[in-house]
């Protein structure tokens, strides 16, 4: 008996072993570790390349292999490609081109779908389609000022836009066009918990970019800072609950958002304090040097909570619709503050713990670090003068805790976990990485600095612009590469170098050849706070409104109705044919056209196109994208799968016939 | 009671007799309701799972086979499927599906009635859950068979892949797909089911059969 039930409790461990076996989901481990020291035929692989042992570590330290992922995910602006590029860390192996303001075919973007097509549209200025942008400043949504990894926001520095990238599909949802201004150049920069979107203008003009002879450039035009408000929700910018500051006409430069203890506070720098207009070809000087003249330029110290509330309660004018709080009333309500800064400065970037504001020289050798608290005491303690639009300036030195000399034109500062600070050093060709010593001026020090190849612009550190940067890597982005690639003509790509910043001495590990775009500013976040998806959550789905579209089409449900001259398309896609794969129109008739690609395996993307029309969709798993055009041809085009996607793909085509 | 009826429920066990030696009756309806448990609980697993391997599926394509319904990638599967002209995979066994879970039920309460059967009847009534998995693996078999011998001959690649039937278990191959068959846990605790009613029958002829042939011969006495 006692046998018996000793089988029964064995046999009943073997099944719930077996049950526990196959719930088991074997996950693929990373390749294990080499041994240490390298052998000999890897040795004699540097020998014959001539590596050196630095060489030989930098590629350790940056090699990624095959099926492994990068640790970080670094989102470059793509300058006046209009784009944003997706950067792996520290491979530094492009991952995606996003695009945002500037078409580009294969991601089907803006070349025919009509979600994408309207919310294009929604930057176009009076009228005129903008069809390209000059993307710079890069902003993750943050949570309590650390990144949540859901959206990325970027600027538009040419007509004064800003785009929203959803980061579940690395995909652009929507662009706002400013009302008033149409230069802009301090964005984006979000507040702490991404409540608001900063943007502040760059080159003032009068509001609605409206005609003002330049002779009236003190008395009609202005600067700007908007807020956008954001919906976390929806995702979207919603124009109608953001508001702006107006600002003098002095060119509103880099801004960054108050944290911890300065939460609640904008800051922004500015040049042209000098409101020069130019006139060179009439014998003034160069903008250049006019715009150089001052010892000091103003920084711009907003406090936007109380601004909100002054919105709110209806003290704001509205101009071309958006909510306008004047100068005088910024004045009157205590939202707005000048501090002087030193000449024509550029970078503005508050520290980890939100107590200090770091103000980079350009044409200047220091950096110049401000106190919140000071700010704070010398707002409290009404010592200030007013400049000529009767903005209150405090005093200098009430505010200012240090100025460090870090080297010739420093332009930008990020942080690093261990209390320091890297600035960029455009004329030296240099990053600085210096000590911050809180509020003693003197424990503020230069540990040492690195050579980069050259002319570096801005520079990011790993999450090295929020509440807890991880250092470990950082990146110099580089205006010139010079003599660093292969040539490949007289337009050469940009260099972005990696560096190691884990030891006391930075180390350049990797040089990447960036030839898609002129990236300005940089974030760099940790991968694994990103979820992206692999396919959309269902079949027939719009990636624009996030929800099933109205045009979905299943297998079964394909069709072609005709209603007048009026021709609407219901097709699938799915390895390998297209269905309908044959439509006949008559000439003039005008087409709506939606596909759905009914795949729901990973990277299993079918695109499309139209022979003889400017179509190009991409249409990613369960994706529903349509299209709509006028039959004004009549001809024979082909239509085809352009995404390589199964071993028929060549077959997957279909017929467009325009009868006469 | 007709003398039939009786004779087929078997002789109860008188009291004194179930006092002293309580195990020896316990052990088979223990093992019985173990087994009926066992199986009704199976309806909830998967029974059978089938992985594709090929190079451009790192994790494989898996299709996993409950007794009424298919989950995994069966879009997949069947998306790749057609190019050899096979029909979706939703399609087979409609019937057995539709009467699965129901007829489950009954042959688990089959093994009940079985705990109250104290005759050799008691093992007629446990055979359907004794062969369950088997008749479950052999009817999958016919429908895999059914399926690959049954192909569209207008599919795109109808010309290279010829007709041919899918093992019930182990591995096969298919064009550039290495597939793996294998039991899942459903099919595991059915096939531990079939092992304790055996062992149950081994412990209820031990039990019942004395008290069986005691009654018999007072019967041959009378």
């Amino acid at each position: 008996m006692k046998r018996a039930l000793y089988l029964v409790f064995v046999l009943l461990m073997l099944a719930s072993l077996l049950v526990g076996c196959s719930k088991d989901k074997s996950t693929p481990t990373p390749a294990a570790s080499g041994e240490a020291g390298l052998p000999a035929d890897s040795m004699a692989i540097a020998a014959e390349r001539g590596l050196t042992p630095d060489d030989i570590n930098a590629a350790l330290m940056t090699y990624v292999p095959s099926g492994q992922w990068d640790e970080y995910l670094t989102f470059m602006s793509g300058g006046h490609s209009g784009n944003l590029v997706v950067v792996g860390v520290p491979s530094m192996r492009i991952l995606k081109n996003i695009a945002v303001f500037t078409p580009e075919a294969w991601q089907g973007y803006g070349f025919g779908n009509t979600d994408i097509e309207a919310m294009l549209d929604a930057g176009n200025v009076d009228g005129e389609e903008i069809r390209m942008g000059d993307s710079h400043h890069p902003a993750l949504s943050e949570t309590a000022g650390d990144y949540d990894g859901q959206f990325i926001f970027i600027n538009d520095k040419n007509s004064a836009r800003v785009a929203v990238i959803d980061l579940r599909d690395f995909e652009t949802k929507q662009i706002v066009k400013d009302p008033n201004i149409i230069s802009n150049h301090g964005a984006t920069f979000v507040s702490p918990n991404t409540d608001y979107i900063f943007q502040g203008a760059q080159y003032a003009t009068p509001y609605g970019w409206e005609y003002a002879p330049i002779s009236e450039y003190k008395e009609k035009y202005r600067g700007l800072l908007t807020a956008w408000k954001f919906d976390r929700e929806k995702g979207r910018i919603v124009p109608e609950e953001s508001f702006s500051i107006e600002l003098p006409p002095y060119w509103q430069d880099l801004c960054d958002a108050g944290k911890l203890v300065s939460d609640g506070w904008v800051f922004c720098n500015s040049f042209n304090t000098e409101l020069a207009t130019g006139g060179n070809l009439e014998g003034q000087p160069n903008f250049e040097a006019s715009v150089s003249q001052r010892d000091m330029d103003y920084m711009h110290i907003v406090d936007w909570k109380k601004a909100a509330q002054v919105v709110a309660d209806g003290k704001a004018d509205e101009i071309n619709g958006m909510p306008v709080i004047s100068i005088p009333t910024a004045v009157e309500e205590g939202i707005l503050y000048l501090a002087p800064e030193p000449k024509s400065p550029h970078g503005m970037d508050v520290t980890p713990d939100g107590k200090y504001l770091v103000v980079a020289g350009k044409l200047d050798p220091h950096v110049t670090v401000y106190s919140f608290d000071k700010i704070q005491q010398a707002i409290a303690g009404n010592n200030s003068t007013p400049d000529e639009y009767g903005i209150p300036i405090l005093n200098f030195d009430d505010v200012m805790v240090a100025q460090l000399e870090v080297g010739l034109g420093p332009l930008h500062t990020q942080f690093d976990d261990q209390g320091n600070a890297y600035t960029s050093l455009f004329l030296d060709s240099m990053v600085a990485k210096w000590k911050l010593g809180g509020d003693d001026p003197a424990a503020y020090t230069v540990l040492n600095k690195v050579p980069v190849q050259y002319n570096i612009g801005h520079l990011v550190a790993a999450e090295g612009d929020t509440v807890s940067p991880d250092g470990k890597y950082l990146i110099a982005l580089n205006k010139w590469a010079v003599d660093r690639f292969t040539p490949v003509g007289p337009l050469l790509p940009q260099n972005e170098q990696l560096i190691d910043i884990s030891g006391d001495n930075m180390k350049v590990i990797y040089d990447m050849a960036m030839g898609i775009g002129e990236p300005h500013y940089a974030q760099m976040i940790k991968a694994d706070k990103i979820n992206a998806i692999n396919a959309y959550p269902e079949v027939g789905w719009d990636p624009l409104t996030w929800q099933k579209s109205e045009f979905a089409t299943l297998p079964g449900e394909e069709r072609i109705e005709r209603n007048g001259n009026e021709v609407e398309v219901f097709m699938t896609s799915v390895r390998s044919h297209l269905t309908p794969d044959r439509i006949e129109v008559k000439e003039g008739d005008h087409v709506v056209w939606h596909i759905t690609n009914i795949e729901t395996a990973h990277d299993a993307t079918h695109g499309f196109q139209l022979d003889g029309h400017n179509i190009s969709l991409s249409l990613e798993p369960g994706e529903t994208a349509s299209f709509e055009f006028n039959a004004t041809n009549s001809g024979t085009y082909p239509y085809y799968c352009t995404e390589f996607c199964s071993a028929l793909h060549l077959e997957m085509m279909g017929y467009f016939l325009v009868e006469p | 009671m007709s003398e039939s009826v009786e004779k087929i429920i078997g002789p109860r066990v008188p009291a004194e007799e179930m006092r002293v030696h309580r195990r020896r009756y316990l052990a088979p309806t223990v093992l019985f309701l173990l087994a009926a448990f066992l199986l009704v609980a199976s309806i909830f697993e998967p029974y059978w799972r089938l992985t594709l391997h090929a190079p451009q599926y790192p994790n494989g394509l898996t299709v996993e086979a409950y007794l009424n319904n298919l989950t995994g990638d069966v879009n997949e599967i069947d998306g790749l499927n057609h190019y050899i002209g096979m029909r979706p995979l939703d399609e087979a066994a409609p019937f057995e599906k539709s009467v699965s879970v129901l007829g489950v039920a009954v042959v688990a309460l089959l093994i009940l009635a079985a705990v109250f059967v104290h005759s050799r009847w008691a093992a007629l009534l446990a055979l359907p859950a004794l062969l369950f998995p088997v008749i479950f693996l052999v009817d999958l078999q016919y429908w895999l068979a059914n399926f690959g011998q049954n192909l569209d001959p207008a599919a795109p690649l109808s010309n290279s892949v010829q007709p041919f039937v899918p093992p019930v278990l182990f591995e096969g191959k298919i064009a550039q797909f290495r597939t793996v068959a294998s039991p899942d846990i459903g099919l595991w605790m059915a096939i531990l089911a079939s092992a304790l009613i055996l062992v149950g029958l081994y412990f209820h002829r031990r039990a019942y059969k004395p008290l069986v042939d005691a009654q018999e011969a007072v019967a041959v006495h009378e």
